[in-house]
């Protein structure tokens, strides 16, 4: 647990920052139906990009990267609002979109963990083709569409909460569920801390893999429905771009290693939130758009060096030395993280 | 190791001058030949990525065959080597002149120089090079963003003329450095200069984007209290921020003025459903001017070295009238 304690500190004072020069931050009043207020917009806005890092941890935890899924998202809202545009009934275009984005993952997984490429090379393949893939679908227009059924998905709300929260709730509940209640998270960490060791012990890393790829496409494939859905358009061009990187940093402040291993998905969820926060947070104070990256790499380096057990020692002298040493799998990736 | 480079310099040198030959051979029969001869143009555009750019390379093409002028048409799928690729392709074709949109503004002096060589004029459309020799092009033909912004300054100038209560406006810029983001917003900012009444109390980047202007718009009504009008720097992004409009409860067009640019269909829709008040058009129709430029190139006339496309604004009655006959 302790391990999240400095995610949580730096979303506390991004929060505290935005109270600062907003009051009414914190204030959630209930308009028209459903919540309102500065909170649920992080959360709505943040749902999208929770999902792709959930995706992206366990990729992250079998050794390897998925930098393919801002184009799985592209190509998700591409299929199901081309789809709806000619008149295809919202489910039956919504699953094929979701298929699609199975297959895909398992195209991923499948280079791989059964051809052996490397996997920042494998997905690199898909990144660049899926853009291209949703521009072809899209025929290189913004396909706008009318469905009101379709707009639940990333803008609607149940019970006056957003519904893509409840997407992220439901999906992190299995994921949850799946490898912390059962065998899978720890057949996933063995086969990232050591790959040929877990295959020596009986572990069957190939099918592991490809499942933990596809599983990351088909969250990009829901994120994807849900960025569509929310402007209720597609855009070939746009759609995702970058949130694979974002995804990555959400991944790495959560205190997962790259390396593979030990994943967190709390963590990461924690990182992905941080990330949302910083970005409404430019918005609201009204950090100017030029300046805007600079901040937010300010941001993200402190939080990377806050989180380090050897910087904090060097920086705050021996406090940092007397805390009772961590076992040896926790110090490697504190210290990467 | 150097006889070999030379010799390959040489090479080079021959096929140029070579290719320079043929260039102005062409040309002088292309003119010498009088009103049966066509003209042959090449024309390199930036891609298919928006509803504007593909209404502009059919207006393009569509002027040309009216025009009685051989297109021929490459897309360089927004990558400035295609384009490269392209332009020399034309050189080689000799083709009487050559028409491109540049992908970006910097790092053209080489290929233009090489069709300086081969004596083929070259029309920049829509958007500029940042070349310092201007003798590389004949004319610039496009857009002037300065004005777009000035135009939807004008109208809100207008539009709030009997009023001396202040008036809050909140700004959503296209992509950060692009030249329509600057020049919208220095065209803008110029003319509600004049007035202390008009303040823009928050400006952020909606990366020229539907999403983004939606997020954006989110956290400046949180942030904001009081919002009079939103100036969007294109459509899309307006689009963007009218649901996140509506989402916070209140009514786009009414509550909070919406001044955009561009005038694309779904845009036009708008804002003749009442969404938005005023569109500046940012006309990508520009193919029949571009025809007449290049006849007039070729006949060896001069002509002014930055021409403006024909353009117009929309209010919300004359967006009805003109709805349906909108060609993107």
């Amino acid at each position: 647990m302790r391990r999240l304690l400095w995610p949580v500190v730096v979303l506390v004072l991004l929060l505290a920052l935005n109270v600062f020069f907003t009051p009414s931050f914190f204030s959630i009043e209930v308009k028209d139906g459903h919540l309102y207020g500065s909170l649920i917009d992080i959360l709505r806005f943040g749902a999208p990009l929770i999902l792709v890092s959930l995706g992206m941890t366990l990729v992250i935890a079998t050794g390897g990267i998925d930098l393919s899924v801002g184009s799985v998202v592209a190509i998700s809202g591409a299929l199901a609002c081309l789809q709806i545009s000619q008149d295809t009934s919202v489910f039956t275009a919504v699953v094929s979109a979701l298929v699609l984005c199975v297959v895909l993952g398992a195209w991923n997984g499948f280079l791989v963990a059964a051809v052996g490429i490397q996997p920042i090379i494998a997905t690199l393949i898909l990144m660049v083709a899926g853009r291209g893939l949703a521009q072809l679908i899209t025929g290189g227009q913004i396909i706008t569409i009318n469905s009101p059924a379709y707009k639940v998905i990333g803008g609607g709300y149940w019970l006056t909460v957003p519904f893509g929260i409840l997407i992220v709730i439901a999906v992190l509940a299995i994921t949850a569920f799946l490898t912390r209640r059962l065998a899978l998270g720890m057949l996933l960490e063995s086969v990232g801390g050591n790959a040929e060791a877990s295959r020596l012990a009986g572990i069957r890393a190939r099918g592991i893999v490809i499942m933990v790829y596809a599983f990351a496409a088909l969250c990009a494939g829901v994120a994807g429905l849900m960025i569509s859905s929310n402007v209720s358009s597609a855009d070939g061009n746009n759609a995702g771009l970058w949130i694979e990187l974002d995804a990555i940093l959400a991944v790495v402040i959560g205190g997962t290693s790259l390396s593979g291993g030990r994943f967190s998905l709390s963590g990461t969820v924690l990182g992905a939130l941080i990330i949302q926060t910083l970005t409404t947070t430019i918005y609201s104070i009204g950090v100017p758009p030029e300046t805007t990256l600079l901040f937010k790499a300010l941001v993200v380096t402190a939080v990377c060096l806050i989180q380090s057990p050897s910087f904090r020692a060097k920086a705050f002298g021996r406090r940092g030395r007397t805390a009772p040493p961590s076992p040896a799998p926790e110090e490697k990736v504190r210290v990467t993280a | 190791m150097f006889k070999r480079i030379s010799a390959l310099v040489v090479v080079g040198l021959a096929a140029m001058s070579v290719a320079a030959c043929g260039g102005g051979g062409s040309t002088t029969a292309g003119t010498s030949g009088g009103g049966d001869s066509t003209i042959t143009m090449g024309f390199s555009q930036v891609g298919a990525e928006s509803g504007w750019r593909t209404a502009n390379t059919k207006s393009v093409q569509d002027a040309a065959k009216k025009a009685g002028i051989e297109l021929k048409f490459s897309d360089a799928q927004q990558k400035q080597e295609n384009q490269i690729k392209a332009i020399r392709s034309y050189i080689q074709q000799k083709v009487d002149i050559i028409a491109f949109s540049p992908v970006v503004e910097s790092g053209w002096d080489t290929v233009l120089k090489e069709a300086q060589n081969a004596k083929i004029p070259v029309i920049l459309t829509d958007r500029a090079v940042d070349s310092k020799d201007t003798s590389l092009y004949k004319t610039f033909l496009g857009s002037d963003f300065v004005e777009e912004g000035k135009k939807a300054g004008q109208w809100l100038v207008e539009e709030y003329k009997d009023s001396t209560d202040p008036v809050n406006i909140v700004e959503l810029q296209g992509t950060t450095g692009s030249a329509p983001a600057n020049d919208r917003k220095a065209g803008f900012a110029e003319v509600i200069a004049a007035e202390s009444k008009f303040k823009i109390v928050a400006s952020q980047t909606g990366d020229f984007t539907r999403a983004k202007g939606k997020e954006v718009m989110e956290a400046f009504l949180k942030a904001q209290p009081d919002i009079d009008v939103l100036y969007a720097h294109n459509d899309d992004m307006g689009l963007g921020a009218i649901e996140a409009i509506e989402g916070a409860g209140k009514v786009p067009g009414k509550d909070i003025k919406i001044i955009t640019v561009d005038a694309v269909k779904d845009g036009m829709q708008a804002l003749a459903d009442g969404k938005i008040n005023y569109i500046v058009e940012c006309s990508p129709l520009l193919g029949p001017q571009l025809m007449d430029l290049a006849k007039k190139v070729v006949k060896g006339e001069q002509v002014p070295p930055r021409v403006v496309t024909e353009e117009t604004t929309f209010t919300q009655e004359q967006a009805k009238q003109v709805l349906s006959t909108r060609q993107y």
